[in-house]
């Protein structure tokens, strides 16, 4: 399945990715390529077939919901861009 | 002594421990060897310093005698690891000021262990790429290479570079799709990557969380063994670290491999099959026989799909990964007027175009709308995939394969960067291993008529990297591989 111009821009706003003007038709191209070059899966019976999400397959240990590690802002903070009074500075969100 | 730094890391082990050198003098010699061969741009970030004073404690520690399985060891640290206090970048503009506040677990593993760190190893940006031309800090130079500059392979190119040019006596790296095996069959030198979960991936900067795996890229078999024991291990801090037994992998370094069953499967002989790489492949299977090992025609029926199989969850799940890079709580911020506008102007300006066209597609396949066709289709082929191991696994205890399908390239190869699928499709005989999450060695098996190293490839069943060590070992006793 092919996707236009309309469509890459939409796919890299939903990944916030900005694509410049001038390298839209490239982009498209690969993408197309790339999407074609994959589509050969189709060829595949897969049916009945569970998806393999991980090799990992048992159940994921739990621990108990207790803070191990606090206290630490300091670090937490350490490479922020911007902070300020122990927190993170963003542009005003709310009007 | 003036060659040290040629010294594998068994070898200096029993240098240190006879105290025939120090560790300080050792790390001199690397300190050394890194000034004169800058020319590889294997490093991104060196802390001589750092190593110096870690050297001088490991040295206490042999004059004590509470000297550890690693002590004095000289290691280089792929940039993709955390390192407490130590500029962490994963070769990405995006991230080239982050400095960690905790270490990965892997890189605490060997400390504890007494290894030296010497610095922070070039990759492919995210781990992206084959090549290590999409670093933000440039391509990696091949110490092999001759008039023309050739890649070292990647994503670990930095780390298989690094070792072959004795700038570290061993290195970290990690492999999602074939990134420690391709550099190091590249650079002639050996590298493991292990089972899915025997390396914990807490502190090591995610690319695809279902396939990454960290292991070790050495000068020969045994250092492997020696420095996967250090890394290996359970974990709590990763979710899917395994809850399995660590062997004592040198243990199983010659041992008799005479009724060893040995897997050769059809379909990684292609038409058109690089001639020299097959008629190399004829020559292991021979030498294995030679051996005592049996040697087996096996099937993996789905190979052929397992490139676009990894194409599509590799980006999925990196496109999912990289969606922290916001510009908020670390790394570079590009402001704009509104926060959607700083995340864009962050994200379009510290991404390469590499990560940014993995993250592209990943997100397309993740989709509403496209979710089932592509992405959930990827992993019902990858329990294909996994099946046929499973299946082949019934008839031998090994299989073995060539590691690429090609030599190392020029760095800016036209044809390579023609269409990012020519340079996917060198990863044919690797990304098969890590959907179905087993352990996998390359080491070298000699030199193309060009004078470039090759590799040949061990596969094992999941957890039984004993066994690949076995095999390993002996095919590395009959190549004699001479190293740089």
């Amino acid at each position: 399945m092919a996707v236009d111009n309309e469509a890459v821009k939409q796919i890299a706003y939903l990944a916030r990715l900005g694509v410049e003007e001038d390298k839209l038709e490239e982009t498209q191209r690969e993408f197309n390529k790339i999407l074609a070059w994959v589509e050969e899966l189709g060829e595949v019976d897969t049916n009945g077939v569970e998806p393999m999400f991980s090799p990992h397959e048992e159940n994921i240990l739990l621990r108990n919901d207790e803070v191990v590690e606090g206290n630490q802002s300091d670090k937490i903070l350490a490479n922020a861009p911007e902070k300020e009074f122990g927190y993170f500075v963003v542009p005003k969100v709310v009007e | 002594m003036s060659n040290l730094t040629e010294l594998t890391i068994s070898e200096s082990l029993e240098k240190l421990r006879a105290k025939e050198i120090s560790p300080v003098e050792l790390t001199e010699a690397y300190i050394k060897k890194l000034e004169d061969n800058k020319k590889y741009n294997a490093y991104v970030t060196t802390v001589p310093e750092k190593a110096l004073e870690q050297a001088k404690e490991s040295e206490k520690r042999y004059m004590s005698g509470a000297n550890k399985p690693l002590d004095g060891i000289v290691l280089g640290i792929k940039d993709l690891f955390c390192t407490k206090d130590i500029r962490t970048t994963a070769c990405s503009k995006i991230i080239d000021n982050f400095v960690p506040q905790y270490e990965s677990t892997v890189t605490q593993n060997l400390l504890d262990d007494g290894a030296v760190f010497l610095g922070k190893l070039n990759l492919d940006e995210f781990a992206m790429g084959g090549s290590n031309e999409t670093s933000y800090f440039g391509p990696v130079v091949n110490p092999w290479s001759k008039d023309v500059k050739l890649v070292a392979g990647g994503s670990s190119g930095g780390s298989a570079a690094a070792v072959s040019a004795n700038m570290c006596a061993g290195a970290t790296g990690t492999d999602t799709g074939g990134s420690i095996r391709q550099p190091s069959a590249f650079c002639g030198v050996t590298g493991i990557k292990p089972t899915y979960g025997r390396c914990s991936r807490y502190g090591v900067i995610a690319f695809a969380s279902s396939l990454d795996q960290a292991g070790p890229i050495c000068k020969d078999v045994r250092d492997c063994a020696l420095m996967l024991n250090s890394m290996a291990g359970f974990d709590e801090k990763d979710a899917t670290s395994a809850r399995v037994d660590v062997p004592n992998f040198e243990s199983f370094l010659g041992q008799d491999i005479r009724g060893l069953k040995i897997g050769i499967p059809n379909e990684y002989r292609p038409d058109g099959l690089n001639e020299e790489i097959a008629n190399y492949w004829d020559k292991a299977i021979e030498m294995m026989k030679e051996k005592g090992a049996e040697i087996v025609n096996i099937s993996l029926p789905h190979t052929k799909y397992a490139l676009p199989c990894y194409y599509v969850i590799a980006p999925a799940e990196a496109s999912s990964n990289l969606a922290r890079y916001d510009g908020i709580r670390f790394g570079n911020r590009v402001n704009g007027k509104n926060m959607e506008e700083l995340h864009i102007n962050t994200r379009s300006s510290g991404f390469g175009k590499e990560v940014k066209r993995r993250i592209l597609v990943g997100t397309y396949v993740l989709s509403a709308g496209f979710y089932d066709a592509y992405y959930l289709k990827a992993q019902k082929v990858r329990r294909l995939i996994k099946n046929d191991f499973d299946e082949a696994f019934k008839k031998c205890d090994v299989i073995l394969t060539p590691t690429s399908p090609i030599e190392a390239f020029a760095i800016g190869d036209k044809k390579m960067n023609e269409s990012p699928i020519n340079m996917y499709l060198n990863d044919v005989f690797t990304v098969s291993v890590n959907l179905a999450g087993l352990p996998a060695l390359s080491l070298p098996i000699g030199l193309s008529k060009n004078g470039l190293p090759l590799g040949m490839q061990f596969i094992g069943k999941a957890f039984d990297e004993k066994t690949i060590f076995k095999a390993s070992y002996q095919l590395e006793k009959s190549v004699n591989f001479k190293r740089i």
